[in-house]
């Protein structure tokens, strides 16, 4: 390799510099390096290995590609395993290096409120132009003072369900109550048809079950003040009993170790009959429609409808999955990551990585309630309000950095995977209530 | 002697630089050969141990240093049930994961250390369980023991062993034997390699001696083999307690400690507590618990193993 002197290096940099300044591709060959983007910025942005992969590849194919021509910034993308995102976060606001932009699920940006940079400036005009935020994204990303992220959208958790699997039980349409849910469940786990559930330790499926479960009977984990623990109620009792009944019944009993990828798969492969979820099973369904097909040969995709969760003695609630992005305040790129957000929520881009997720995400203002998207094909149509049904975790308390803690901890959830294994439903009640303690305490 | 004489008198009138002067003090040189290793082990032992310490006392939390508490953070951890399920678990996990590597690792070091055809290939065979990676490994694994898709399901159905699926990681009792097995599959072979090292030093004559003097093979095995082979014995176990302890990528990547906390370990408990829910105070807490249990076996076994050479 030939050497080269430092002043040798100083003379041809200046040399290839006012070259690269004056004459364009003929400066930067003189040169010998590649040019520098404008503002000599790097967002390096992190989210989800998302459930429609189509979303992720338009992202790195089209849409940044044109964000780096457009904003005049490299854009470093990087995706993981939704569980990953929180020790991610985790590991660089302590070590105060890490991604620029990092997507994060339901409340969790409140666990991480005091080294994240304030982003209500964004928010507001966003929400102002878009009709408004609704009240459970406010809930996730707003500590009361400011924002804390920035909304980006919402995974509605449906039930998705085998038409004629159900029919076949005289259920024509959803069931509507638990007790009704139940009764065809049963036929149907009799017939090797069962429900598919998780109850385990994973970011999605399984707590937007267990928390609308516990409401829809008219339990809740702690007062409006946040701090008085009232979950060891008749009202949650009923519903461990009720759960410890149903999951024999009617579940398939394998739930209890399945991650949020799991009930994709038994569905896909047709053993089970129903499960909570995301659009994904039926969006993987209209994508490969000769791959999924039923037992006569028709494509699997005919056979699939969404219903919400049912009704329990106090109403019918929802959870969905929520996501924003957190700007950490060790970034030092915090205005091209906020040009960056900028850009991605204009409408024309948005837009068009909200038509590839075909309604699997909902946005978080209601003005894309309107979108055509949503008339295009009545099995999505359920999605369309996620937004205005669900409720945040923590409730009847604020869904801050405690009602976060006990969501990281999947509390709820374990409550009643304890039972289910065959603790006694008081029991698994009182440990709930004492671990809730031990955080708003 | 004359010869001596002519070169220390040479010497004399040059004497050696000072860098050199230094070298030749053997208690400085040994200084300096043990500084890198003394760097390296403070940087990531000793740092973050006392890193440790000084967060377990405190109730920070993730970008808040947090005010000093005193023992709080432990003091919780007694009223904690899903630690004292930590704790159970992770004797039980050590416990019969030891006793199985053990007795596995010497049959198999006891076979390995016979003449048969194709010894060499046999011997680097086995240590494939060890060379693999771990996370790797583990997800084969997973994929062996999933609820809806196991693999021996439907072995044991084809066979005709079982009628319905076994819920090999949904069950909190079948659970945890199967991160049982996985890690006894992943240490048989640093077993049975260290224990065929300790019975390739024993002198066969010794074996032949006991044979000549009508000893039967269990009564060499235990009179000859066993006491000769107990000093290496000591050393593998003592290593492999202390890894088992602190396992952490086996339950994380085959159950996250669930079904309901049911298979969570010190490491993954305060892995959850301390990165997950970001309450890196109290994640300490639970990581250092382990320490006086661990520092307590290491100490006996040591002492133990002391005593064995000793003999």
């Amino acid at each position: 390799m030939a050497r080269i002197s430092r002043r040798r290096f100083v003379q041809l940099s200046a040399t290839g510099t006012v070259a690269a300044k004056a004459g364009g591709i003929a400066g930067i060959l003189a040169s010998g390096s590649a040019p520098a983007y404008a503002q000599g910025s790097t967002v390096h942005w992190l989210r989800w290995n998302d459930f429609v992969p189509a979303s992720d590849q338009l992202l790195r194919k089209d849409l940044l590609p044109e964000a780096q021509k457009a904003l005049g910034m490299k854009i470093t993308f990087e995706t993981v395993n939704a569980n990953d995102l929180q020790p991610r976060i985790t590991s660089a606001i302590q070590s105060g290096a890490g991604p620029d932009l990092i997507m994060l699920n339901n409340n969790h940006p409140q666990l991480y409120a005091e080294s994240l940079v304030d982003l209500t400036d964004l928010v507001e005009t966003l929400g102002k132009a878009e009709g408004g935020h609704y009240p459970l994204v406010r809930a996730n990303s707003n500590d009361g003072r400011r924002w804390l992220s920035m909304p980006w959208a919402i995974i509605g958790g449906m039930i998705a369900y085998r038409k004629s699997w159900f029919a076949e039980e005289g259920a024509n349409t959803f069931p509507e109550t638990w007790e009704a849910y139940r009764e065809v469940g049963k036929r149907l786990k009799a017939k090797g048809r069962p429900i598919g559930q998780t109850l385990g330790h994973t970011f999605g499926d399984a707590p937007t079950f267990s928390y609308p479960l516990l409401w829809s009977f008219g339990g809740k984990e702690v007062e409006a003040d946040g701090r008085t623990v009232v979950i060891n109620t008749k009202e949650t009792v009923d519903s461990v009993n009720f759960m410890t009944a149903f999951w024999k019944d009617a579940h398939d009993e394998g739930g209890l170790a399945w991650d949020d990828t799991n009930n994709n798969r038994a569905f896909l492969s047709q053993t089970i009959s129903a499960t909570l979820n995301g659009a994904s099973i039926y969006i993987e369904s209209l994508r490969n429609p000769n791959k999924y097909l039923d037992a006569a040969g028709k494509p699997l995709k005919d056979d699939i409808l969404h219903a919400p969760l049912p009704k329990g003695p106090a109403g019918q609630f929802s959870m969905h999955t929520y996501h924003s992005h957190v700007l950490p305040r060790y970034s030092k790129n915090q205005a091209a990551a906020k040009q960056f957000l900028q850009w991605a929520h204009s409408r024309p881009v948005y837009e068009r990585w909200f038509i590839s997720q075909k309604g699997f995400a909902t946005p978080c203002t209601s003005q894309w309630e309107e979108h055509k998207l949503w008339g295009e094909d009545p099995v999505m149509a359920p999605y369309k309000v996620a937004g205005r049904l669900g409720r945040a975790p923590g409730y009847a308390g604020p869904s801050g950095a405690k009602a976060a803690e006990v969501l990281s901890k999947y509390i709820i959830t374990d409550m009643y995977a304890k039972a289910v294994q065959g603790m006694p439903a008081a029991e698994a009640v009182a440990w709930a209530e004492t671990e809730l303690k031990r955080v708003y305490g | 002697m004359a010869a001596t004489a002519v070169t220390t008198a040479a010497l004399g009138d040059a004497p050696p630089p000072r860098r050199q002067r230094l070298l030749e003090d053997e208690r400085k040189l040994a200084f300096l050969l043990l500084l890198p290793t003394m760097l390296l082990l403070g940087l990531f032992i000793a740092y973050p141990f006392v890193r440790g310490i000084v967060l377990s006392v405190t109730d920070s939390r993730v970008g808040v240093p947090g005010d000093f508490v005193g023992l709080e953070n432990y003091r919780r951890l007694w009223s904690d049930s899903i630690f004292r399920q930590s704790v159970y678990n992770t004797f039980l996990y050590t416990g019969v994961t030891t006793v199985f590597k053990l007795g596995l690792g010497l049959w198999l070091a006891i076979l390995l250390n016979r003449s048969f055809r194709g010894k060499a290939f046999t011997r680097a065979f086995i240590l494939l369980p060890f060379i693999i990676p771990t996370v790797l490994s583990t997800f084969a694994w997973k994929w062996m023991f999933d609820p809806t898709f196991s693999v021996l399901n439907w072995l044991l159905y084809r066979l005709g062993a079982i009628t319905g699926r076994i819920n090999w990681l949904g069950d909190p009792d079948l659970a945890m034997i199967s991160i049982m097995v996985v890690n006894i599959w992943r240490g048989v072979p640093f077993f049975a390699i260290s224990l065929l090292a300790g019975l390739q030093t024993i002198s066969p004559e010794l074996s032949e001696a006991a044979a000549i003097d009508g000893a039967r093979p269990w009564k060499r095995f235990w009179y000859v083999t066993w006491p000769l082979l107990l000093p290496v014995t000591m050393v593998v176990v003592l290593f492999s307690v202390i890894q088992t302890f602190a396992d952490f990528q086996i339950v994380y990547v085959m159950t996250g400690g669930g079904p309901a906390n049911a298979t969570h370990l010190f490491a993954t408990y305060a892995y959850q507590i301390g990165v997950g829910t970001g309450l890196l105070s109290q994640g300490a807490a639970i990581s250092l618990a382990m320490f006086p249990i661990l520092f307590l076996i290491v100490v006996v076994q040591l002492l133990y193993i002391r005593r064995v050479e000793v003999r």
